[in-house]
């Protein structure tokens, strides 16, 4: 199911900002990438870029091409609904549907994408529950709201959410940033799970979550405010943090940076 | 002269002492009596002015002499927070004084012709000198020029709330909301000119063999004029209250953007928008004015909303508190309580069903 995602020359705008400058990069399926990189410096655009969330924003444009086995997801004719399905993304903050119950945030993407078998949707509840780990903890209170779990809680729930509609390549902008330690590592272990069936994009602040959980690491950087981000450096996180071919990145990753 | 020194003065303050002298209850409600008896005194004595300048003299000599006292014991940003503290709560009394006398007002008044007839019975061949004589017709004209009106204007108003805050860019969209907010200081009379002139002078001959004809449906149409800008505001409004993470979760899980509106967006705003919409209806059952003209009144009940005049709870106190009846005046009470009343309820029950969809916390 997981399928391969390549940039070639992706530039993006947000009005005539230019917010990251010609970047290409390979993600092989069933792979875990972390995107690395001090703030602005335009990792959390690329990867909105890769499922067309930025265009939520007016004005936002992109240039180059994006494929998702080898279709390109910018061509005209591309249903942007379609891509999302294949695409999904988990947020930095938890964000449940206030007004819904813990079992229908599960299958909210379902449910709004048209499902109604009840059997299906239970089915597909705990399956996607259990995939997150929170099966246990909410088997008996799937009639609560969603909102009334705690943090690191809620956004198992929302991984649940994303991976209860059976997407392809998973994208996670900074997911553990708003928890603490132990629900950070939950998410981890929970990263290594799906890591057998989905293709991961990782933004994080947080070094050594990407030297732990990924296979192949980017790392992001602009020279000064207002110009476009650039990516620097992607390779194997082995080498990224042992033995960078970049003279910035390793500043970075020492914390010589800036 | 390091602020802190500045600002305290009195108090001794070291890193060692983290406390100060309390200004005692005792002392405070001291203070309040001697800045009435003074403002008493002195209003009374010179007879410059009666008890409602006894009261501001009073309150505005208490402010500044527990300013001035609990200065002195607590030093000068405590007694600052008191007499702010004591202010605030003067403001809070001072507003929700008219609120507590115009409830009381109504139903002191109110109560004497809550009976039967009042409910059961109109106007229709009540003379001056019947003491009887009820608002049945007016009830029914509010509750269905209020009801017709309503359901224009609740999906009319949501709508256009969802297209400015959803998909309205640029130009238009601005446009638009500069009328919506004009539209907000439109005077009910003009609404009702509006109406007349458009619907009861034109359209309504259409209907009647060439005659103009008075209607509680002209009414209606007035009302949603009246209700339309202020439904596209407060929805407006709680509809930005919406974060833009769910609305990106939503989108994320492939849900295309009608949906995720209409499934995520407006259930979450429900609770806001359903009290926009009451100030609306509130605001709409209160309108003397367009009934007046487009509806005209009417003493006897009429079920119809489009033909004939209609009158309606607002318009019954008018006209009932104009009469030359001894038994009109307790009418108009009693129409108010029930107008009020009306409104409360409706609130109460709408408020209620835009709960019920929520999940039990």
């Amino acid at each position: 199911m997981a399928k391969r995602i390549e940039a070639s020359n992706v530039s993006s705008y947000y009005g005539s900002f230019k917010a990251i400058d010609n970047v290409s990069m390979t993600v092989e399926p069933k792979t875990i990438t972390a995107l690395i990189g001090p703030s602005g410096c335009g990792k959390s655009t690329f990867l909105r870029s890769i499922n067309r969330m930025h265009e939520v924003l007016p004005n936002a444009r992109i240039e180059g091409r994006l494929t998702i086995d080898d279709q390109n997801i910018y061509d005209p004719d591309v249903d942007i609904t379609a891509v999302r399905r294949m695409i999904g993304m988990v947020f930095q903050r938890p964000n449940p549907f206030p007004t819904m119950s813990i079992y229908e945030n599960a299958v909210a993407g379902l449910k709004l994408n048209g499902v109604k078998k009840k059997s299906l949707l239970d089915d597909a509840a705990e399956k996607s529950l259990r995939s997150a780990n929170l099966w246990d903890e909410v088997k008996d209170r799937l009639d609560r709201p969603g909102a009334g779990l705690s943090g690191g809680q809620q956004q198992r729930l929302c991984i649940a959410r994303t991976i209860a509609v059976e997407p392809q390549v998973v994208l996670m902008d900074e997911p553990c940033s708003a928890l603490d330690p132990i629900s950070t590592l939950a998410i981890e272990d929970l990263m290594f799970k799906l890591k057998d069936r989905f293709t991961i994009i990782i933004v994080t602040h947080n070094m050594q979550q990407a030297a732990r959980v990924s296979d192949k690491t980017g790392f992001f950087s602009i020279d000064k405010t207002g110009e476009p981000g650039r990516l620097i450096e992607y390779a194997d996180t082995q080498k990224i943090f042992s033995n960078p071919s970049q003279k910035k990145t390793e500043d970075y990753i020492t914390g010589r940076f800036g | 002269m390091s602020l802190v020194d500045r600002e305290m003065p009195q108090v001794v303050m070291t890193p060692d002492n983290i406390r100060s002298r309390r200004f005692p209850l005792v002392a405070n409600l001291l203070v309040a009596v001697v800045a009435f008896a003074v403002s008493a005194v002195v209003v009374l004595t010179t007879g410059i002015g009666n008890w409602v300048l006894v009261i501001v003299l009073g309150g505005v000599l208490y402010l500044a002499g527990l300013n001035f006292a609990a200065g002195r014991v607590e030093g000068k940003r405590a007694a600052r927070n008191r007499m702010w503290q004591a202010a605030i709560h003067t403001a809070c009394l001072l507003a929700v004084l008219p609120l507590a006398s115009v409830i009381w007002t109504l139903i002191s008044k109110g109560a004497g012709r809550l009976d039967g007839d009042f409910f059961g019975t109109s106007m229709a061949n009540i003379g001056a000198r019947d003491a009887n004589g009820g608002a049945y017709h007016a009830i029914v004209g509010t509750l269905e020029q209020v009801g017709i009106a309503t359901l224009f204007a609740v999906p009319l108003g949501v709508l256009g709330a969802i297209y400015l805050v959803e998909y309205g860019r640029g130009r238009f969209a601005g446009t638009i909301r500069f009328f919506v907010d004009v539209m907000t200081g439109i005077p009910s009379i003009v609404a009702g000119l509006f109406v007349l002139s458009f619907w009861v002078l034109v359209v309504s001959k259409w209907f009647n063999d060439g005659n103009p004809e008075y209607s509680g449906f002209a009414a209606s149409l007035a009302l949603t004029v009246l209700m339309l800008p202020t439904i596209v505001r407060s929805t407006e409004e709680m509809l930005r209250l919406v974060p833009g993470p769910l609305r990106e979760g939503s989108y994320a899980l492939g849900v295309p953007q009608w949906k995720t509106i209409l499934k995520i967006v407006l259930p979450t705003a429900a609770p806001g928008i359903v009290t926009g919409v009451m100030l609306a209806v509130a605001r709409a059952a209160g309108e003397t004015a367009p009934v007046l003209l487009v509806a005209g009144g009417l003493a006897r009940i009429n079920f119809d909303p489009f033909s004939g005049g209609q009158a309606s709870l607002a318009l019954y106190v008018y006209q009932q508190a104009a009469d030359a009846s001894k038994f009109a005046p307790a009418r108009a009470w009693t129409a108010a309580l029930t107008l009020v009343a009306l409104v409360l309820i409706l609130t109460i029950a709408a408020k209620l069903l835009a709960r019920r969809n929520k999940l039990t916390r």
